[in-house]
């Protein structure tokens, strides 16, 4: 069920949507070129391998404090990256790591900042949810669940003010798709035309709860139907889909029809955080998923099988990965903490005028 | 018999107005609800509707008039065939115009900043006490400043607050394409309380921009265009209303550079009127200067004088750090000397010693000036001279000045219109401990809107708020005297 749009199609099989018709593979979805496949591989791979290597360091204590893994989510933000050009700007919500990565930021500052050392994006001040880079246009990295939909509409607000062409990707989980901020900043973003691009990741569970508990609507592609905004399911989990819908969307966006939505259906196979009770849902349905829709596997299954890479290159492209993530863990072990006196910088910062 | 029609009040801060039109003449016969006159203000206009049956018998102020105070008898109404020669102004019995009669002016909130006008006409009889124990009643003249923030020469001209705001706001426009105005009813309306009028004209939709009534979302959506570079001065149309929106104003405003280690700046102005107005009851006095004041990564500001308004609103526009602009309804009416300068910008973070003094100090801000300003002066007429100083900048705080202050006087009393607990004068206080504990000579006391929420009735709103009568008691005591 790739990229369904809204209008004239019925979603009566969207409107719970089960693991197996949320994730069917799309049988016609789009075909990416052999170094697509490979760039697609390295990128989710990276994220993969990061966040487990963030799982064992939290679980050393060397990361404190709240973290929360993208594992299983990949296939969504790097099919976004693949569409945006540089400049485009991203936001987010508090699992943030893949995006920082996905936006080319340094894995050495994203690990050194997810254990509070001084060569961290943020110094190590702001931790796991807090982390942007202005340099990579990635604006956060947001605690409080839903605020991000109103700075990332601001962000495009500033594109639109400065006519550049520019568009922001705003993220949010399908927890924070209930939260009142998002449908003021629709409003604004549908009545001033704003160039934003939605991305609604239902990976089902807002924390503990369902979608089904949580959501009177769980079409979250609809939700901006009152605004007049656009929406789309899209397959989360391939990101020939996402990327082809990210396209389409960013395109609406940056040619001034304002803003769009895309509902990624997508699955976290790690729990909320680091402390998860997994009492909600069973494993079956896990494991199911890592089995059956994992966005590495199959991306890794076309490169061998419809690309013909040799396995042996894949395995260096696997063996390259680890370098860099074993790389940015030891960095971030053996980075001193901030000096005590960074606890009174960058509080305010110093007036010119 | 002859009814005298009253000068209406628009709003319970309305003091004066314009007499625009008389579209009736002397003479005519006039039914209720027929419109008499229109009456104009700064902020808004309105038609003044015959609540009789009558004859309009004589006209009593001329259109055109500027300045007309509130409840002044505009027009004499006389029944059919009924002699009004003999009825002067005043001698009808009076009938307030307009649904609901108007409401009192607000007593002593009438500016000791009008130095340039008169004071409003029937104003002693409203002066009921606020506080149990009677105020004294005092009208004086407004201090000019004494600590020299532009050449004494400079020519000054006379302003409203609301004025020099937006005076304030169209400089910094004008000098920065990245500065706009977001908020609801700047545009178009002309502000709420016309504080943004005329910026529309000026500048355009794409730089004044009314929003739909969505705090939580336009206080975030400026925060966002912030982060991204743009100055946005965001109108709350009250800060009542910027509840909505403290999430975004303190947890990705104020916070957001320290988490990004310095790297993102927000350089945004949340601006609108803050505390009580007059009769508008709890959900719309709130005072929160302390609260604001609570938070590292803000600048709080809350300036009395139009002065200082312009002179501190146009450093907030340019500070790189999101800062808190304190406005108060009741201030925007009155007017101050303004300098008379290209480019007039005042530093955040310094106080003003607004009347020296050497017996007592009285450290207040925004409104609760007035009450400290008419203290000081009955004060003097009983041997006390006050030295007021008007913190303006809420935080930074500038304890260096109250310090040197109280160096001098050895007592202090704080003035504001907040609730007592955590309040800027309980901060006030406890500095004051630490940093002038050997030179005070009494306790610090703090003179603060009572700890209830805002009632509407009248006499009950006056007892909620400070009274200069509290203020003077209060320095009265701790010069023991």
């Amino acid at each position: 069920m790739a990229a369904a749009k809204n209008a004239g199609q019925s979603k009566a099989e969207a409107a719970t949507p089960p693991a197996e018709a949320a994730h069917r593979p799309a049988p016609n979805a789009p075909q990416f070129t052999r170094e697509e496949d490979l760039h697609a591989y390295h990128e989710m791979l990276l994220i993969r391998r990061f966040e487990e290597k963030a799982g064992q360091l939290y679980g050393m204590g060397l990361i404190g404090g709240f973290c929360h893994l993208y594992i299983g989510q990949e296939a969504v933000v790097i099919g976004m990256q693949m569409a945006s050009v540089e400049g485009d700007q991203v936001i987010t919500g508090y699992r943030d790591h893949g995006h920082m990565l996905a936006c080319g930021m340094d894995p050495k500052g994203v690990m050194a900042e997810l254990t509070g050392r001084r060569g961290g994006y943020s110094r190590g001040k702001g931790g796991s949810m807090h982390m942007f880079s202005r340099e990579k246009q990635f604006f956060g990295g947001h605690g409080i669940v839903g605020a991000q939909v109103s700075l990332g509409t601001g962000l495009a607000f500033a594109d639109h003010y400065r006519e550049n062409g520019k568009v922001s990707l705003t993220y949010m989980g399908d927890g924070a798709a209930n939260q009142g901020q998002v449908y003021e900043s629709f409003n604004m973003a549908a009545l001033w035309k704003l160039p934003v691009v939605y991305v609604i990741e239902n990976n089902r569970y807002a924390m503990g709860t369902s979608v089904a508990r949580a959501s009177a609507q769980t079409d979250f592609s609809k939700r901006g139907l009152s605004f007049g905004i656009p929406g789309e399911q899209v397959d989360g989990m391939d990101v020939r889909t996402v990327r082809e819908a990210a396209t389409r969307a960013i395109e609406h966006a940056r040619s001034g029809q304002g803003p769009y939505i895309l509902e990624m259906q997508t699955y976290r196979y790690r729990g909320h955080s680091m402390s998860d009770p997994a009492k909600y849902r069973s494993k079956d349905e896990v494991t199911k998923m890592r089995d059956e829709h994992d966005p590495i596997e199959m991306v890794r299954k076309r490169l061998l099988e419809l690309h013909g890479v040799p396995e042996a290159d894949l395995k260096a492209t696997d063996a390259k990965v680890r370098e860099i993530v074993n790389d940015s863990a030891e960095f971030a072990t053996n980075d001193p903490e901030p000096d005590p006196s960074e606890l009174w910088t960058d509080i305010l910062l110093e007036a010119n005028a | 018999m002859a009814t005298d029609i009253l000068m209406p009040a628009l709003s319970p801060t309305m003091e004066e107005g314009k007499l625009a039109k008389w579209l009736k003449k002397e003479g005519d016969a006039v039914k209720s609800g027929d419109v008499l006159a229109e009456i104009e203000t700064d902020k808004a206009t309105m038609e003044v509707e015959a609540i009789d049956e009558g004859v309009l018998a004589k006209i009593l102020i001329e259109e055109g008039t500027e300045g007309v105070a509130v409840n002044t008898p505009i027009a004499i109404i006389a029944a059919e065939g009924e002699d009004v020669s003999a009825a002067a102004s005043g001698g009808g019995k009076a009938k307030p115009n307009g649904s609901g009669g108007h409401p009192a002016p607000t007593p002593d909130m009438q500016a000791e900043g009008q130095a340039d006008k008169p004071a409003p006409a029937a104003k002693t009889a409203e002066d009921a006490p606020r506080a149990p124990a009677a105020p004294a009643v005092i009208t004086n003249k407004a201090q000019e400043p004494v600590m020299a923030e532009f050449p004494a020469d400079t020519p000054m001209v006379t302003q409203t607050v609301r004025e020099a705001l937006r005076d304030a706001m169209a400089e910094e426009m004008r000098r920065d394409p990245d500065v706009f105005v977001m908020g609801e009813e700047v545009a178009e309306y002309q502000g709420a309380y016309k504080v943004t009028q005329n910026l529309l004209q000026e500048f355009g939709a794409k730089r004044v921009v009314d929003t739909p009534i969505t705090e939580h979302g336009f206080a975030g959506i400026g925060v966002g265009a912030a982060l991204a570079g743009l100055k946005p001065i965001v109108e709350f149309m009250t800060f009542n209303f910027a509840m909505q929106a403290i999430d975004q104003i303190i947890n990705s405003a104020a916070k957001t550079l320290y988490m990004s280690g310095g790297q993102l700046g927000c350089p945004i102005v949340f601006r609108g009127p803050n505390g009580a107005a007059a009769r508008v009851a709890a959900q719309h006095s709130h005072d929160y200067s302390a609260w604001y004041s609570n938070v590292p990564g803000l600048k709080v500001i809350a300036p009395y004088t139009a002065s200082d308004a312009k002179g501190l609103l146009k450093a907030a526009i340019r500070d790189p750090n999101p800062v808190i602009f304190l406005e108060n309804e009741i201030l925007y009416g009155q007017s101050f000397p303004v300098p008379k300068l290209e480019d007039f910008v005042l530093p955040i973070g310094k106080a003003r010693i607004h009347r020296p003094g050497t017996d007592v100090t009285i450290v207040s801000f925004a409104i609760g000036m007035t009450y400290a300003l008419k203290a000081a002066q009955a004060l003097a007429e009983q041997g006390i001279e006050a030295e007021v100083i008007d913190l303006r900048t809420i935080r930074p705080m500038d304890t260096d000045t109250v310090v040197e202050s109280v160096k001098k006087t050895g007592r202090c009393i704080t003035v504001e219109e907040g609730f007592p607990q955590s309040g800027v004068g309980a901060e006030i206080s406890a500095r004051l401990m630490v940093d002038a504990f050997d030179y005070l000579d009494a306790p610090v006391l703090r003179i603060t809107g009572k700890d209830v929420p805002m009632p509407y009735a009248a006499n009950l709103e006056k007892l909620a708020l400070p009274s200069v009568a509290e203020v003077v008691e209060a320095a009265k005591s701790v010069c023991y005297k």
